[in-house]
């Protein structure tokens, strides 16, 4: 929790937290160690504070995986709906195609979509979107299966209301507990994959200061360098730390049923 | 038990054949395929000429039927790069990948298994602590990050490892170790809680009465029970696996399909992708029909049904 609110707050804060501009380059001060006067966290090569781009990475994470999480959210969730309640052959062939999509590695798929649909900041949201929606419309597919056979639902059917009523007045706050607690789940996921993506030189572009990309940087410099390398993964871990244990919090609560 | 197999084959099957109906769509997903192929330095003449060679003006049921009929032959074009066929570059550098693989696989069930057992017969004391902050920790911290600091204290401080590529034992251990630490993670947090409830049921208790010695009702009666639920996680997050070795791959130098996947979608060298991205799916099918066949062995139930 504390994790959470931690980076939440560095990622809001991050142009006033900083103590200096993440993109300033100044080649007289490069890599230079944590603890120098100016530069708590030390100097990258071109001389730019570490600190202030580990601040500004918390932004683009949160937000590339907050977009992330309600766009998958949003459609997988709805396809989840959609084809729980309504058992006709479009149903069969969403979810056959979601059986298929699972079975390529999650980051590979986010990475050839990616190539495919070009780098960048809204593409690689575009693709972890793309490669994401297919859990939310499992789990929220077999809720609705459930959910619509149950006697209120029956009930409602009886006294006249539509379909789509049925569907979003007595289903959808049924089953919304499991979305909340899967995009929970989903959102640390989608943050370190955006990473991994960008440390691969896919996705988000230097000199946008994403952790990623900023480790992938840091590799030249291991031997002389190690905070570069350290900084960024360290508030990758500690925000993935934060959100899982949020989310299996908010499982305990919410829907202990899908304890895995 | 004979018609299960078959059935489970026949989804298999079905299944690897949607998955290449996928790579089709994805390619085309684009527009025009043919940029896709080509290197970004072409001359427009030649593109056209090229769209010509590669029927990519021809209907598209005739271009995916075409695809179809090569792919199944294995065949999935050449690569741009190396002039040779795709889907022999890819199958050269599985075995590397699989070997990673199996190492980690072997690793996970010599050490998350055996935590969870105890942190679950040994329910809230230090070592039950001690195992669920690791594995929490394990899950949190990303592999490539992980990599990366592995190289730091072993390579470059202590010198104890080769930093990548691929030679001795010594090459192995940082890669392995890294693509361990995700799946070792999970795995010790479930068999933990599927043992826990497993420890609850009457059978141990009776198991218990009648006088058994207790690892022997842990071993044969807790255990083989709660095994299914770990071995049904394990064979769908081999998935996982195959992308985390993309990123262990990419570190360490290890010339396995991961580390070819990220240089071909970076060269653009779609048909290597294509094909990388084919036999990944069908390596991760594969496994989970094993996986739907241990059961059987595990749980006399689901044979017959």
């Amino acid at each position: 929790m504390v994790l959470t609110i931690a980076v939440i707050v560095a990622a809001v804060g991050a142009p006033w937290l900083s103590p200096d501009d993440p993109a300033r380059t100044d080649f007289a001060q490069g890599l230079r160690p944590p603890a120098t006067p100016g530069h708590p966290l030390g100097t990258d090569q071109l001389g730019r504070d570490v600190l202030a781009r580990v601040l500004h990475g918390a932004r683009l994470a949160l937000f590339i995986g907050a977009c992330t999480v309600v766009a998958t959210a949003v459609a997988g969730g709805l396809l989840g709906l959609v084809t729980g309640f309504v058992e006709r052959w479009p149903s069969a062939v969403i979810m056959r195609l979601a059986d298929v999509q699972l079975s390529f590695p999650f980051i590979l798929l986010a990475m050839t979509i990616n190539v495919i649909v070009g780098l960048g900041l809204r593409n690689i949201i575009l693709s972890l979107s793309a490669a994401g929606w297919v859990v939310y419309a499992r789990v929220v597919r077999g809720e609705v299966l459930t959910v619509k056979e149950r006697d209120f639902v029956h009930a409602a059917a009886a006294l006249g209301a539509g379909r789509t009523r049925l569907l979003f007045r007595h289903v959808l706050p049924n089953v919304a507990p499991s979305i909340v607690v899967v995009a929970s789940l989903q959102f640390s996921q989608f943050v370190v994959a955006e990473a991994a993506i960008s440390f691969l030189g896919f996705g988000v572009q230097p000199p946008t200061p994403a952790w990623g990309s900023m480790l992938a940087e840091s590799r030249d410099f291991l031997y002389v360098a190690w905070w570069l390398a350290a900084f960024p993964g360290a508030a990758l871990a500690m925000t993935a730390l934060g959100v899982n244990l949020l989310g299996d919090w908010l499982r305990d609560t919410l829907d202990p049923k899908l304890r895995v | 038990m004979r018609a299960y197999v078959l059935s489970r084959l026949g989804q298999a099957a079905l299944v690897v054949f949607l998955s290449l109906t996928a790579v089709f769509g994805l390619v085309r997903l684009t527009g025009d395929p043919v940029l896709l192929f080509m290197p970004t330095d072409i001359q427009a003449k030649d593109v056209e000429e090229f769209r010509q060679r590669l029927g990519f003006n021809d209907p598209l049921a005739v271009q995916y039927g075409r695809f179809v009929g090569r792919a199944v032959r294995g065949d999935f074009g050449e690569s741009l790069r190396y002039q040779r066929p795709a889907l022999g570059l890819v199958l050269e550098r599985l075995p590397a990948t699989l070997l990673l693989a199996a190492v980690a696989v072997a690793l996970t069930l010599a050490v998350a298994v055996p935590l969870g057992v105890i942190s679950a017969v040994r329910r809230g004391t230090l070592v039950d602590h001690v195992g669920t902050l690791a594995a929490v920790l394990g899950q949190a911290v990303p592999g490539f990050w992980l990599g990366l600091m592995l190289i730091y204290v072993f390579s470059v401080q202590l010198r104890w490892l080769p930093t990548g590529g691929t030679g001795g034992l010594a090459h192995l251990v940082m890669p392995s170790l890294v693509l361990t630490a995700f799946f070792a993670a999970r795995i010790a947090r479930l068999t933990r809680s599927t043992m826990l409830d497993a420890l609850g049921e009457d059978y141990v208790l009776t198991a218990r009465a009648k006088g058994l010695a207790a690892a022997r009702v842990i071993g044969k009666h807790a255990l083989r029970n709660a095994a299914i639920p770990v071995i049904t996680l394990a064979g769908l997050e081999i998935g996982q696996l195959l992308g985390g070795a993309v990123i262990a791959e990419t570190i360490f130098a290890w010339p396995g399909l991961g580390r070819l996947t990220v240089q071909a979608l970076l060269n653009r060298d779609f048909p290597v992708v294509l094909a990388a991205v084919f036999v990944t799916s069908v390596t991760y099918t594969l496994i989970n029909l094993l996986v739907d066949l241990t059961y059987g062995w595990l749980d006399p139930r689901v044979r017959v049904a």
